[in-house]
This record gives C-alpha cells, structure tokens and sequence, in this order.
C-alpha cells in the first residue's frame, strides 16, 4: 500500500495486540503522527521555566472546554424574569452552584479557569518576546497564537455576559458600542451584534451560541495549526538559536530531544505545580479578590442602573485603560473612534513583530542594553496600565488628592500630574505604541553579543 | 501538467466562470444568515411609549421610566439647577446642543419642552460615549466625589464623561454628545407620555 508519509508503517511481530495497530496503521497515520508530534519531534534540550506555558495553555483549553459541556447541561441563556423578578440565566447560574451536585466546583473551576488562561496565555508570549521565538522563520506561528490571542478574548468577553449580573449587562454594553464608534457602520454594526436595540435577551442567546459552539471550533481549529506551524519548524529556545543547523548523520539536532518522553515528563512537573495553584483558588479563593468574579456581577442585570463603579475583568484591563485614554478629537473623528482604535490596535501591533524586530540575535540573552531596559519599562507599564483598568477615572496613586483653592480650581502642584491615573495611563499608552513602533530603529542600533553555535546551559 | 507551459484557455475561462458563479452562490446563501442576527419583528415592534406620573416629583428629584429597554430620567430641576445651566455654558463641549440628539422643541437653554415647563427635564439616561448610565451628582461642590467647582449633573462611571443638569457634556470628555432627549408630549399637566409627541412619532 503506497504511503503519504515518510515514516514506515508498523510492522506486527503476530501479537494480537500488534496486529491491530497494524491494520490501523495501514489504514490511519497512527504512529507516523505520533512519532511526527511526539516521539520523533526533536526540541531543545535546553527549555527553562518559561516553556512550561504552551502546554499548560493546552490543559486550561481541554479543562474549559469540559467544564463548559457540563455547565451547559443546566444552564439557560434566558434574559426574562420567573416568577420571582429574577432573570432566568441569573438564576440558573445560582440553581448550578447550589442544587445541582457538585455543581459549585465546575462552575469555579471555570470561572477560574478563564482568569488561569489568561495568566498562562499572557506568560506563554512574554516568553515569546524574551527569546525572539516570533522571529523567522516563526512569523506565522507567531500570528497563529495573536489570532488565537484575539480569538480567547472574544470567548471571555461572551463568556462573561452568560452569568447575566450587572457586570455581564453593562461590560457586554460597553464592548458592543465600542463598534458603534466605527464611522458610517457603526451603529447599524451595533445592533446587528446585538440583535436588538440595547443588550437584552436576543444577545444574550446569541452570545451563548458563539460561546459554546462558534468561537471554540475557531480556537481549537487555530490551536491546531499554532501547533502544526511549530512542529513544521521546530521549536525556539533560550539561547534564539536554531538546532537544526547542527545535526548528527541520521538529520537529528545534536541539541535537540524527542519531545515524548522528555518534554512530557517536564511537563507534567508543571501540570502538578499548576494544579495545586489552580486548586487552591477553585475551592479557597474563587472570587480573587474580586478580579476573576466582580463582586458587582454576584447582582442580577439591572438595565436601568449602572454599578457606580465599572471595570472589565483584570485581563482586558490593560487595553482597557488604552481606550479610556484617548480623550482627545483628532482630525473630523471622535475620541470615541480613537479610543477603539487604540484599544484593538495595542492587540493587533502583536502581529507586527516579527518584522519590527531588527536585532541580529533573537534572546534577550545576547540582546543589549537599550533592549532590555525597554523591555523592562514595557512589562511595567502594562502591568500599571493593567492596574489602572481596574479603577475609577480620576484615580490619583497613593490615595492622593490635589488641594483646591476656596473658589474651587486646583492648586497648581507637580503631584498633581506625577500621581494622577489618568495622565500616567496616557503617557503609558504611548509608550506602549511607542516602544512598537520605534522598534526597527532601536533594535538595529542595540548592541549585541555574538550568538553560540550550540545550546548552553544557565 | 502534463503539457508544460501550454495551458488549455477555454478550460480555464469555465473554471474562472464556475467559481464566480459559486462565489456568488455562497454570498446569497450567506444572507439569510447574516440578517437572522438583525432584530427581529418582535423586537423591532416593541418600545410601545410609556406614561409616566410627575405629580409626585418634588423639587430637585429625579425618577426612572424603562422606555424601550432603556433608562429615561424625568427630573425636576431647582432654580438654582436651572441657574447653574448658564454658569458651565463655557466648560460644555456642545453648549447649544447643535450636534446632539434631541427634538426640536427641545433645542432650547433648558433643554425642556418648548412652551411647557422649563424646570422637567426629560432625558434618555444612557451616556452617549458606550452606553453606561450615569450618576445623578446634583450636590454642587466636591460632596459627591466631584472637583470643587462641580456645579451640579452627572458623572458616568464607566469613562468619567460629565453632564449638566441639561444632561449637556463637558469638554475634553470621551462622551461626543450631550445625552439624547426621547420625543415626549404632556397629557396632561402631571403626566408625560414619552416615545411619541404631537408630530406622531
């Protein structure tokens, strides 16, 4: 029987066993995908801490997907009210947590499980940006994993209108008007998403459907080619040089390892510490502290009033503050439009990297100073800019408050610019674009250190 | 290919056809899709006008009518709110309401209904940046967290856009126009009937 692929088919030694694989084997691709993905595909030997993210993005997304079948078996994506004025969604949210056996723990473990998803996804590509790993000939993984980026974002933000509390109805109205901003189309674009003139029960059985159907099948389609573009060619490692440069007389890395069993075994070394973490939050901290469940959201939707303080959940909080940060009209456009510009155009310059990026060398390792100083400053200001998402407008650090003359004004004073949110959230989001886009500039004029030929060891 | 470089014109003038053909297939077929997510009948035949009872409405209060789903605030303004309208006139990005959303016997200092009570305000209560509802902040002065000079309106929590008490925006704030006003029309001189006027809306 001619073959596809390179690999032999398996021969039986007449087990019965082995004869079964045999005669799948000539059938399916049954060890020749195993040996491509697994057994055969050779990563550096020299993974650290920071390579344990992919794998465990992986172990969220079949944890979501699960928790998530057994969640929709007893709840109803339903904006009417039952007969004691709470709405159906509401309350069946409340049903699974307190009747339904055992009810409670799949429905933190997901609830947690998005917040987790986000903490693995966002280490998986700083490790991304530390190592170079979006360099050639790695461009299109990279954009793989930012679509895969987008796409997660998309299933959180719809995930988080099911529960149907007030933090469901008044985030999903804001996100949804954002496309209203959108000149000409805008607000025709925002009804046809909401399939009503506010957000009501048409989006919410919308949502549902994209949730649990629409987007995942897109996610799981787009985590299969992330991996098969990987596989194609071949892992990055700390050192951001590539093994298959140096290779034994069979074309195997003399740097590299058969991911089974190495890798797996590290893995589950990770699996283990991630599940005790993760573990501890389902059953003692679900909440978070009130950033992976807002306090606000344990309240039904309620049109007529928002929550005086509004804030998405932490992981779209640094974009959050971006948009919150144009208040300026530029040109005929509002701040509105620019506001949405730069809310999805701090996700969309991701993409952009591997051909920003002029370094010589991939690894911060070998990278210079200018590098490592504006990568430094770059972690900070998202992390502040993250921070900020969560706050009021107005907010003043350290609980600062600027004095005032008897009529009123502002008393002039330095602290009130150094401390106010507001302005530091708007130099940060330049610098956050501006570290992007002068990118081909400094990372050509960056000193660098000459790369090894092999892997090593720190 | 097995006629290198010699490549069967007419052949690829029916491929070229047939997807086009195909193509198009597709995008009628994706119509039905696309537009099942347009509101349907049943949604686009609500937002019946609601009525709504002032007598009970003192001074300086405000209430809460659900109109189409969304909140419609009807207050009942002070002297001094009124007063406070012409002292923020500098600090409003859209002072004579010209780009906003109002009708046009609306379209006046007050914003209220032409010829009727100046003091009721009548105003849809979803901010016009993303569509969160404001805070009513009537206490001038920094007493509910404004700045000093705070004159009375009210504050969106979501992105911090400030209104008058003619639910007028403030300057330099994300919000691109004061909030809308609904169509409304007095019954009579205690009840406002609000999604339709005397123009039949």
């Amino acid at each position: 029987m001619a073959s596809n692929s390179n690999y032999e088919k398996f021969k039986s030694d007449g087990s019965l066993l082995q004869n079964a694989l045999e005669w799948v084997d000539a059938r399916f691709p049954l060890t020749s995908l195993w040996k491509a993905h697994l057994s055969e595909y050779y990563a550096p030997k020299n993974f650290n801490f920071w390579y344990y993210f992919g794998s465990l993005a992986l172990l969220v997304l079949v944890m979501q997907v699960v928790t998530g079948i057994f969640l929709a078996m007893n709840y109803k994506p339903d904006a009417s009210l039952n007969a004691v004025g709470v709405p159906v969604a509401f309350a069946s949210l409340n049903y699974i947590t307190h009747d339904v056996s055992w009810g409670w723990l799949i429905r933190n473990m997901h609830s947690t499980g998005a917040s987790a998803f986000f903490i693995v996804v966002y280490l998986h590509m700083f490790r991304g940006m530390l190592y170079g790993s979006y360099r050639k000939p790695r461009e299109l993984l990279w954009i793989f994993g930012v679509l895969i980026f987008l796409c997660l974002m998309a299933e959180a933000f719809m995930g988080y209108l099911l529960p149907w509390g007030q933090m469901s109805l008044w985030g999903a109205q804001v996100i949804v008007n954002l496309f209203s901003a959108i000149p000409l189309v805008g607000d025709p674009l925002s009804i046809w998403i909401r399939g009503d003139f506010v957000v009501g029960d048409a989006t919410l059985n919308r949502f549902f459907a994209f949730h649990v159907v629409a987007v995942p099948l897109v996610l799981i389609g787009l985590v299969a080619a992330h991996v098969l573009a990987l596989h194609e060619v071949g892992s990055n490692n700390p050192d951001g040089i590539e093994i298959k440069k140096v290779v034994n007389e069979k074309g195997i890395p003399l740097d590299g390892i058969p991911f089974h069993p190495y890798y797996t075994v590290k893995d589950i070394v990770g699996v283990t510490v991630f599940l005790a973490l993760f573990s501890f939050v389902v059953f003692f901290w679900p909440e978070g502290g009130g950033y992976f469940l807002e306090y606000n959201n344990f309240f039904q939707a309620d049109p007529m009033k928002t929550p005086a303080h509004i804030a998405p959940v932490w992981y779209f909080t640094p974009f959050y503050s971006m948009l919150r940060a144009m208040v300026w009209n530029f040109f005929w456009l509002p701040a509105k439009f620019w506001g949405v510009v730069a809310m999805g155009g701090g996700v969309v310059i991701l993409a952009f990297l591997p051909w920003l990026d002029r370094s010589p060398v991939k690894s911060i390792r070998y990278r210079g100073p200018i590098y490592k100083t504006l990568l430094a400053i770059f972690v900070f200001t998202f992390l502040v800019l993250g921070f900020l998402g969560t706050k009021v407008p107005g907010y003043y650090f350290f609980g600062y408050a600027p004095a005032t003359n008897p009529d009123g004004t502002e008393i002039f004073s330095l602290l009130n610019y150094l401390l106010s949110g507001d302005l530091i959230a708007q130099v940060f989001t330049v610098y956050y674009f501006l570290f992007f886009i002068t990118m081909p500039w400094w990372s050509r004029v960056d000193s660098y250190k000459t790369e090894p030929e092999r892997v090593t060891w720190k | 290919m097995s006629d290198q470089g010699k490549m069967d014109c007419g052949r690829r003038r029916l491929i070229v056809a047939t997807s086009a053909v195909g193509g198009v297939g597709v995008l009628a077929a994706a119509v039905p899709f696309v537009s099942s997510m347009l509101p349907s009948e049943r949604a686009k035949a609500a937002g019946a006008p609601v009525e709504a009872d002032i007598s009970k409405l003192e001074s300086g209060q405000i209430m809460t009518v659900e109109w189409r789903g969304k909140p419609v605030w009807i207050i009942n303004r002070t002297p001094e709110m009124l007063a406070s309208l012409k002292l923020v006139e500098g600090d409003l990005a859209d002072p004579p309401s010209e780009k906003s959303i109002q009708p046009e016997y609306c379209k006046n200092e007050t914003r209220s209904l032409a010829g009727k009570k100046p003091e009721i305000l009548v105003v849809v209560g979803i901010c016009t940046h993303l569509g969160c509802s404001p805070s009513s902040k009537f206490k001038p002065g920094a007493e509910e967290g404004m700045t000093a000079d705070w004159k009375g309106g009210f504050l969106c929590p979501c992105h911090g856009s400030t209104f008058d008490l003619a639910g007028r925006v403030f300057k330099n704030k994300p919000a691109p126009t004061n909030l809308d006003i609904p169509p409304y029309r007095y019954l009579s001189d205690t009840r406002i009937l609000i999604g339709e006027d005397t123009q039949g809306a």
